[in-house]
């Protein structure tokens, strides 16, 4: 059966591989390149300079600061999105108090709460990032002036103002807005799982936390772990370079005394506000690796034995 | 129930490869690739238009039908002076096309066009995406504005463009030696704002040394009204009163060794002391609350409403401001305080300078086009216009007279008078821009006004952030002439 399978996987794939060669992998070539030349980004003219660049960014402060941002991102949000994506589509579904005729349910109300979970999912990143700017305001926002109102007026953060909190304060955004997404993901996993399973668990005297960790979680590893690497690149990449550039403090973002300067955003940064191009493009490999890396080491640590159902 | 066929050796599961193949496409998307689309490539570049007969009315020699590329950021000063401007070049030149571009994002738009070797032929650089002069200049990207400052003035031809500016506009352009690559068009006064008639409501007169201020801070705070506010997301702000106080306390050559980059620049006693007093005004609580987190609008904002007493800022500030600043607010400006009688220069002196930087690129296709477009900007009765429908100076020196200025401007024209000589024009802002916005300003000046470092920490960070900048080769480095 195994017969001439590659032939015919290559065959379907060959186009669409030639059109990836050529607008993703060429790409990555070119900026290699770029990134051994001193090129501004501003003229076409440019010098070819060796591995400066590299040795520039291995001393340079910001690089080590950005990176280490961008790494807490993609450990941190990953564990707190998909966690509480988890627990969420598990109480959607599962969680809910035993009902006549049905032997799991949802909690009261969860088609409601599904549609309130998923809602952040349809406006733009953008949109998001500018609605939590105003509501960190420290003089009128929505936060500090909830506070007041609960008599907590004495508790008044500077929150994006405060390099302790700026970061934190990020990651509340990107959680709130992607969490949704990944509720909507697990609860369409959760519902592939047969019934009989939790019936038989149920009959078994399992209570809410065994059924979790012994049937649903690993029945659906292979969703959350796919999901772990698709947040995890969002935390490396696009999300928060645009909330951290919208929201955060700083001429073109990056949060007070750094505080929240990631990768993408230091790229940015470089490229198009110093006039730096070459040394964009060096940072950018280093986002290749670590993203890369990333991707590696998730695929290694989830892999267990496939359960078949 | 199916399987999913990973478990032998033999094949490569069709999950298997779909995920590492999707995993693959994430990762690489979001990287590097937007960067070498914009990479350097091919781009013939702009053909430059034959030059024109040079006349009495036509100096620069504009070919009389070629057309026009001009991309005017799109800020605080809106779109409307240029377009009046283009008016007139289309009644003088009645054959040429102007394509007028009006955008916020000058980089994004116009980088790739930079690279392409096809830029337009007058450009207003300036705001948030603005390009970094130093590498437009050090990659001979610019072209010499020399021709238009020697050509003669619209408005009296027996005068040089270069007569009729404000004393500044045309050193403000130069960079090291000759060439003028830039012609900034608007004139900026810098200083601490304030409601002359909160000020008159609480009793007092603008401070003229510091215990004068911290008097006034205190009788403000006793009114529950806070005596200072700035832009504490952008705390580069700060500066526009902080520079000239140092430059008043400790003399020119202070800030000049500072722009100089020279090593111990910031560690001078008059830095110390003025660091110190502004970090007075954060220990006695005369700082409005939560102004660190906020942004240049809603502190200003937070000014307008009367919250807050004095704001460092320019002088866009009273048409930026327009939408909520009461109408009897009584805008006005002063030179910022001083320490005391000991001060090297006299109370008065302040910061001013250009600002809008108009460029024109050397690869321009019709360079004497954008040329003659500015000489036009520069005549006496578009710089009225501007002056009179953005509340701001232009380079144009004069063109005041017959039209009402609003209060804020009104106090700045006084405030340049009472100034006479004595205005500094600190440079950092223009040639380093990330040293000075983002590490002197977020990281250094921005950390000690929100409390969280002291004076002598400050100088120490900032001093090496100064040191780092200067033994840096990727920028350019200038010095005061």
């Amino acid at each position: 059966m195994q017969h001439g399978k590659y032939r015919f996987i290559v065959g379907f794939l060959a186009a669409p591989l030639a059109l990836y060669a050529l607008f993703v992998i060429w790409p990555f070539i070119q900026s290699i390149y770029y990134s051994l030349t001193d090129w501004t980004g501003l003229s076409p003219e440019f010098g070819f300079v060796g591995f400066d660049n590299y040795s520039r960014m291995l001393d340079d402060e910001i690089f080590w600061k950005s990176l280490q941002h961008s790494l807490t991102l993609a450990v941190v949000l990953p564990l707190v999105t998909v966690g509480l994506a988890l627990f969420f589509a598990f109480m959607l579904n599962v969680g809910g108090r035993r009902r006549r005729g049905a032997a799991i349910a949802g909690v009261r109300g969860s088609a409601f709460y599904k549609i309130v979970y998923f809602f952040p999912q349809v406006l733009s990143i953008a949109i998001v990032a500018l609605l939590f700017q105003f509501a960190y305001n420290p003089n009128s926002g929505a936060i500090n002036s909830a506070l007041q109102l609960v008599g907590l007026g004495s508790i008044q953060p500077d929150w994006l103002g405060d390099p302790d909190l700026a970061l934190l304060c990020v990651m509340a955004v990107l959680v709130w807005s992607t969490v949704g997404f990944f509720v909507v993901l697990f609860s369409a996993g959760m519902a592939s799982i047969p019934r009989d399973f939790y019936e038989a668990a149920l009959l078994d005297g399992a209570n809410r936390f065994t059924t979790f960790f012994k049937i649903t979680l690993p029945l659906l590893w292979d969703t959350v772990q796919s999901g772990w690497i698709y947040m995890g690149i969002l935390a490396l990449g696009a999300e928060s370079f645009a909330v951290v550039q919208i929201m955060t403090v700083g001429p073109n973002g990056g949060g007070p005394d750094y505080s929240t300067v990631v990768l993408p955003l230091y790229v940015y940064q470089k490229a198009f506000r110093d006039g730096q191009a070459a040394y964009a493009t060096t940072i950018g490999v280093a986002l290749l690796l670590v993203t890369l890396a990333f991707a590696a080491i998730v695929m290694k640590l989830g892999r267990r034995e496939r359960l078949e159902f | 129930m199916g399987s999913t066929s990973a478990q032998t050796n033999e094949g490569l599961g069709r999950r298997d490869l779909i995920k590492r193949s999707a995993a693959i496409g994430l990762i690489s998307v979001p990287t590097m690739g937007f960067l070498s689309a914009c990479a350097s490539s091919s781009g013939d570049g702009n053909e430059k238009v034959e030059k024109g007969q040079k006349t009495d009315k036509n100096p620069l020699g504009v070919n009389e039908s070629a057309p026009l590329d001009f991309v005017l950021f799109d800020g605080g000063f809106g779109q409307q002076y240029a377009k009046d401007a283009i008016k007139v070049y289309e009644t003088n030149y009645p054959k040429a096309k102007v394509k007028f571009t009006p955008t916020q994002k000058i980089t994004t738009e116009l980088q790739p066009r930079f690279n392409g070797g096809n830029p337009p032929d007058l450009i207003d650089n300036s705001g948030a995406e603005q390009m970094d002069m130093g590498v437009l200049v050090g990659q001979k990207q610019l072209a010499d504005l020399t021709a238009l400052l020697d050509s003669a003035s619209v408005d009296d031809p027996s005068k040089k463009v270069r007569d009729t500016l404000r004393p500044g506009i045309v050193e403000m352009g130069q960079f090291d030696g000759d060439p003028v690559w830039i012609l900034y068009y608007a004139y900026t006064v810098y200083g601490v704002w304030y409601s002359q008639k909160l000020l008159d409501s609480l009793d007092a007169k603008y401070p003229e040394t510091w215990d004068e201020m911290l008097a006034v801070c205190e009788k403000a705070k006793k009114k529950g009204i806070a005596g200072w506010t700035y832009a504490g997301k952008h705390p580069y702000y700060l500066p526009f009163s902080l520079y000239p106080m140092i430059g008043k306390v400790g003399g020119r050559e202070v800030l000049d060794a500072i722009d100089n980059l020279e090593p111990k620049a910031w560690e001078h006693p008059a830095v110390k002391a003025c660091f110190e007093a502004y970090y007075e005004l954060v220990q006695k609580g005369y700082i409005l609350k939560g102004t660190p987190g906020l942004d240049h609008i809603q502190s200003q904002t937070a000014w307008t409403e009367g919250k807050a007493l004095f704001i460092p800022n320019g002088s866009w500030v009273e048409n930026e401001a327009a939408k909520t600043m009461p109408a009897d607010f009584n805008l006005a400006v002063s030179a910022p305080s001083g320490l005391d009688a000991s001060d090297k220069m006299p109370f008065g002196t302040m910061w001013a300078s250009g600002g809008e930087p108009f460029i024109v690129p050397a690869k321009a296709a019709n360079p004497e086009g954008g040329m003659e477009q500015l000489r036009i900007m520069l005549s006496e009765a578009s710089s009225k216009n501007f002056t009179q429908s953005v509340k701001s100076l232009s380079a144009y020196n004069g063109g005041t007279d017959g039209i009402e200025l609003t209060p804020g401007l009104k106090s700045g024209v006084a405030a340049l008078e009472k100034a006479g000589q004595n205005v500094v024009n600190p440079r950092l802002q223009d040639w380093y821009v990330a040293l000075q916005k983002e590490k002197i300003g977020v990281a250094g000046i921005g950390e000690m006004m929100a409390g969280r470092a002291t004076p002598a920490e400050t100088i120490k960070k900032i001093q090496k952030f100064a040191d780092e900048a200067a033994k840096d080769s990727s920028i350019k480095h200038y010095k005061h002439q």
